[in-house]
Formats: C-alpha cells, structure tokens, sequence
C-alpha cells in the first residue's frame, strides 16, 4: 500500500470550508479536473453509500463512493470504484482543523492505494499533483474571490461506428488506455509479415479470460496502451513460413499463452505454440478453455500432484478454472471440498463431483473446512479468488499442507505472515501462468493432459456464451460481474 | 468540562517543531513564562508517567505529569497534578501535523477541565491566550 498526504492553509474559517467541502456533489465547482458531477440514483450529496459521478475534462469517467461523512469531525472518506487509472484499492480521506490564530482552516488530503508497480511513481505523482495540489490550489482560489477560470467542455465522444468487417481488412480490439470497459475500441488492425517459423491464423473465436481484465485496467503491466489484449484462441491456419513444418494451410488450431493480442480476426503466431485441436471440441468451445484447461492441468500434475489420499479445497469452485478442477481432482481420485456463493453454484460443484460443499457468504469457510476433516484441514488448497479468501485458506490448510495462489479475481492476496506457516509446516506457491505454459514442450505436455481428460470423460466441456468481437467490452463486463455460467468466448464474424 | 483549542500555522518543518516541544523537560528553552524545570525522582523526560515540576515568572509552581508521548502522530498528552489556578480534572494535548505545502507545520493545543463557573471566561483566556497562544507566538518568531 502507498500513501499520499498532502496539506495546505486555506485562508477562510473552517465552517466555510466544511461547508464546501461536504458537499459530495460539489467537487465540479472547484476542481480544474472535474467537468460535471452528480450523483446516482437521486441521493442527497451527504448519502453515506452514494456515489458520484465525474466527467473529467479528458472526458472520462470516475465514480466514487461516500463512505464516510463526520460533521462532529469535519472529515469524509470515499473510495474509488471506476476509474480511468489503476489506483486499486483507492480509498482517500479530506480532513478539516480549524487554525484559531487567524481563523484559517487546516485541510488535510490523503489517500491508500495499491498501484502496478510499473507505473507507481507515476500515479503517485499523478494524485499528489494533478488531484490534491491542484485542488489545494483551486480552492485557494475559490476563497480569495479570485474569477474561477472557465473549464474545457467535456468533448463529446465521436458515435461509435465500427468500420465495415470486410475479409480483407483484419480488425481487432485495442485497448487506448488503460480503464473500464470504455476503453476497449473496434477497429482495423495492420497484421505482421509471417516469419519462417511463423503461421497467419484466421481466428474463429477468442477466449475472454480475467487476465484480459488486468491488461485493460493496468492492473498487470503486459500491455502499454494502445495494445491488442487476449490470451486464447481457435481458428484455421491461412499461410505458412518457409520454415513451418507440420502445419498447412486449412489445419484447425488453437493456442492460449502469452504474448498477448489474441482479440483481433487474424493473427501471426509462431507456429511451436499452436496446439491441433481434438475433433469432439467445436472451435467455441476450445476458445472458452484451452486457457482454464492448461491451468487446471498444471496445477493439478506439477505445481501440486493430485491423488487418492487428498483432501483438496477448491474455491470459486463455480468459476471457469474451478469447475475444471473439481471434476478433474475428482476423476483422480481425490476427496474435494468445494466453496461458492450461492446454493445453485454449489449445486453444480456436487454434480461435478464435489463431495461436499461450502456457501462462504453463509458460513465460515475454515471452520466448515475444519468440521469436515476432523479438525484436520485440506491439505491441498486452490485458491484463485485471492484478497478476500487467502488469509482463511492458509488457516484451513491441514499440518504440512500447500495452498495454490493462482488468482486474483477477488483482488490482490496482500502481505502474510511467512514466519506464522512454520507452525503448520505449510508450502505456498503462486504459479504464473507464463512460467507454465511459455514453451513448446509445456503447450504440448498441457494441453495433452487436457486433451487426454476430455477424451476420457474425465472432463464436461459446456459451450461458453458467445459474443461478437465487436462486443468485447460487454463479454468483459459480464465475467466480471460473474453473471457468467461458464466462460464467455468472442466470435469474429460479428 | 471546559474546553480550551488554539492553533497555528508555524513557518517551519514538522520535525524541527517537533524536536523542540517533545521534550518533557523543555517548557523553559521555549516558553517565555516558565523560568525553570526539573523531573522528579530522576525520571527520562520520555518515561510515561514522569511528573514535570517547574516555576513560572510569578513564582508559582505547577506539577504535571505526562500521560501519553507519540513521535509516530507527534503529540503529547499530560495532566496538572497541583497548581494554583483552580482547575480540576485538567488534561491537555499538544499536537503537531504536516502541512506539507510550504513544508510548514500546524500546532494546535487543547485542554479540557472542571472549574467553578464563575472562574471559567477568567480561565479560557489565561489558559488559551496567555498559556497556549503566547507560547505558540514565540516559537513563531522563534522560526521567523
């Protein structure tokens, strides 16, 4: 976590400054960054719980949350849930003093957040110059009677009219900046010449993943905007290198690793990362899981192997990845205890072979953990939820168990305490999925595994919700609503 | 309860205020109202619980006792164990923070008590203006 604490004098009784300052729908009478403001859902501005909604004079969009409003104290806090910036977890604190030698007013600005490393000086220079001092300056301003300087409209976005699609125009989604889904635009892309060991693909569809989410908010630094995002696809090779040996034109293929681009109609891509797909998986349905698939497979054969004599916690056992480890931990004979949200998800975790299941918005994930085994605990845990999950899962986790880090879509894991897993004798490991699958001999190894497991019946492969390419954004909103049953895959003839 | 607040805005960074008001044992090398001061029992002026006994222009001696020292929020709390001023119950707090545009700092010192009422506007200025304030006045031109 960072923190930025500016302050300043300002030069008017504090009861007038509060009386600003409180105002949570005021912000765009004063702030130079701000253009407009209100707030949602027709709340008064001193709502504990309402959010505001700024058009910035960039114009793009902010909202923020009130999350707290003490008159006795003359502070108020907000929180930060859109933003054009990767600032997670932002939540910022104004704070007034009175300075009775003058009758001024102390105001205190400050935030924590928890930015990408890679571009941490930057926003925080960012918030410390651009947000507090120039807001410190503007209110200057403001109580001095000095004229307020006219702010720049707003402009106004250009319709969105997709280019026509036409075969000979390769079109894809770039990501301008990083942000929300806003940020995703349709457009024509211009396409490599194919290397010698290099095929062009004509994709067919494109698996949507929530590491495509990271790349579009910042959150992971795999794309310095503008930049194509995606992991996976499927689609039919269209040309080859000079040096491409067991490829044709015509193959049906597919792939999920990085270098990321993958949302886009055709695409080069060296020919050692592709994988021939196994006839009984339509090219939607290999789309929405070679990603999941490989990472299920190395997580349950390497990072930790999976037998008869464990007892195995899988988390958002609903989730893509989840789903695929409950019926694969399962067919391999291990005892799985799966947790979700609600009673349907879980319901569906039994029928993938969960021996028992969780609802950890109702109950104590580690305590049930615990009832089940005798006061034992798992002594496998995978948990790809992160923030909200991790500190319970290395208390669930049994005497010489290992908890699996492989996700984050709760947020980031946080700080633990390494010294605390002596007492357990615990191993923790945050595999990353390029260091898995970032050579062709791990594409072939994973992909066998789960090309095997599907054959096999091991794994139910169900068809993901299908989204024109174009639409993208809306696919991206959908997995993070988690309004998705399965997985969510772009097709690029819409 | 009757509550004294002044505060101020002095002209020079937090640390160098700071190290100057923390200590204990310090009211005569900032003050221009108490002329001597000693720790009793031969206590560490940062020891909790450690009783200031020093003397003003007048001749008076006030005894306090310092009840709470934070260099992490850069505050300090104490009570007046004996005095002449009437007060009871009185325990005050002087506290420092940032103002990090033009690396000042702002002090703001607070004492709440029990007096009889007829003695109460007499001890809010005497406490606010002639304690607090004309102490605050010369470490402003202290720092000047």
């Amino acid at each position: 976590m960072d923190t930025v604490r500016e302050s300043t004098v300002i030069d008017a009784p504090v009861g007038a400054v509060w009386a600003l300052l409180r105002d949570f729908n005021s912000h765009d009478r004063w702030h130079p960054a701000i253009a407009s403001s209100r707030i949602e859902d027709g709340l008064a501005s001193q709502t504990v719980g309402g959010v505001r909604y700024f058009s910035l004079t960039d114009g793009s969009i902010l909202r923020e949350q009130l999350i707290s409003c003490s008159d006795r104290d003359m502070s108020l806090r907000y929180c930060l849930l859109d933003s054009p910036l990767p600032l997670m977890g932002y939540v910022a604190e104004m704070c007034l003093r009175p300075v009775t030698d003058g009758d001024r007013t102390l105001l205190e600005w400050s935030s924590t957040f928890d930015p990408p490393a890679p571009e941490r000086n930057r926003l925080i220079a960012l918030v410390r110059d651009e947000i507090y001092r120039a807001g410190f300056s503007a209110l200057h301003d403001w109580f001095s009677g000095a004229p307020q300087p006219v702010k720049p409209v707003a402009p106004s976005k250009p319709p969105s009219v997709p280019p026509k699609n036409s075969s000979q125009t390769p079109m894809g989604i770039v990501i301008q900046r990083h942000g929300g889904p806003d940020v995703l635009s349709f457009q024509p892309i211009e396409l490599p010449p194919v290397g010698p060991n290099e095929v062009r693909l004509h994709q067919t569809y494109v698996g949507v993943n929530f590491i495509d989410i990271h790349c579009r908010t910042g959150h992971f630094d795999l794309i310095d905007p503008p930049g194509i995002p995606g992991m996976e696809a499927v689609g039919i090779v269209t040309n080859v290198g000079t040096e491409v040996s067991d490829l044709r034109p015509g193959d049906r293929v597919g792939y999920a690793c990085a270098p990321v681009g993958a949302y886009c109609t055709d695409r080069v891509m060296p020919e050692s990362m592709l994988v021939r797909l196994p006839d009984r998986l339509s090219d939607d349905q290999a789309a929405g899981t070679l990603l999941k698939g490989m990472t299920a497979s190395f997580l349950l054969y390497d990072v930790q192997p999976v037998g008869p004599d464990d007892i195995v916690l899988i988390h958002a056992a609903s989730g893509g990845v989840g789903q695929l480890l409950v019926q694969w931990a399962t067919a391999l004979g291990a005892r799985v205890i799966a947790t979700a949200s609600s009673a349907e998800k879980l319901e569906m975790a039994l029928s993938n072979g969960a021996d028992c299941t969780i609802n950890y918005r109702q109950e104590d994930f580690v305590a049930a953990t615990l009832d089940l085994t005798d006061g034992l605990g798992a002594n496998v845990i995978f948990d790809g939820v992160g923030q909200s999950t991790l500190q319970g899962s290395l208390e669930a986790a049994a005497i010489r168990g290992h908890v699996v880090s492989f996700g984050e879509a709760s947020g980031p894991p946080g700080h633990h305490d390494l010294g605390r897993m002596s007492s357990k004798s615990l191993r923790f490991s945050r595999p990353n999925y390029g260091h898995y699958v970032g050579s062709a001999a791990q594409v072939e190894r994973y992909s066998r595994l789960l090309f095997e497991a599907i054959s096999s019946g091991k794994l139910r492969i169900p068809s993901p919700e299908i989204y024109p390419l174009s639409k993208a954004a809306d696919a991206q909103s959908a997995l993070e609503a988690r309004s998705l049953t399965w997985s969510a895959v772009l097709d690029t003839s819409g | 309860m009757t509550r004294v607040y002044i505060s101020t805005v002095l002209p020079a960074p937090v640390t160098s205020v700071w190290r100057i008001v923390r200590n204990f044992n310090g009211l005569p090398d900032w003050t221009p109202f108490v002329t001597a001061s000693r720790i009793e029992g031969g206590m560490h002026p940062d020891q909790i619980g450690c009783i200031r006994n020093f003397q003003l222009g007048n001749g008076d001696t006030i005894r306090e006792q310092l009840l709470a020292l934070s260099d992490y929020d850069m505050s300090c709390t104490y009570s007046i164990l004996e005095s002449g001023m009437g007060v009871r119950d009185y325990i005050a707090t002087l506290a420092l923070i940032p103002v990090t545009d033009g690396n000042r700092t702002f002090a703001s010192w607070e004492a709440n008590f029990d007096c009889d009422p007829q003695a109460e506007s007499g001890l809010i200025d005497q406490i606010g203006q002639g304690v607090f304030q004309t102490a605050f006045d010369a470490l402003n031109k202290r720092f000047s």
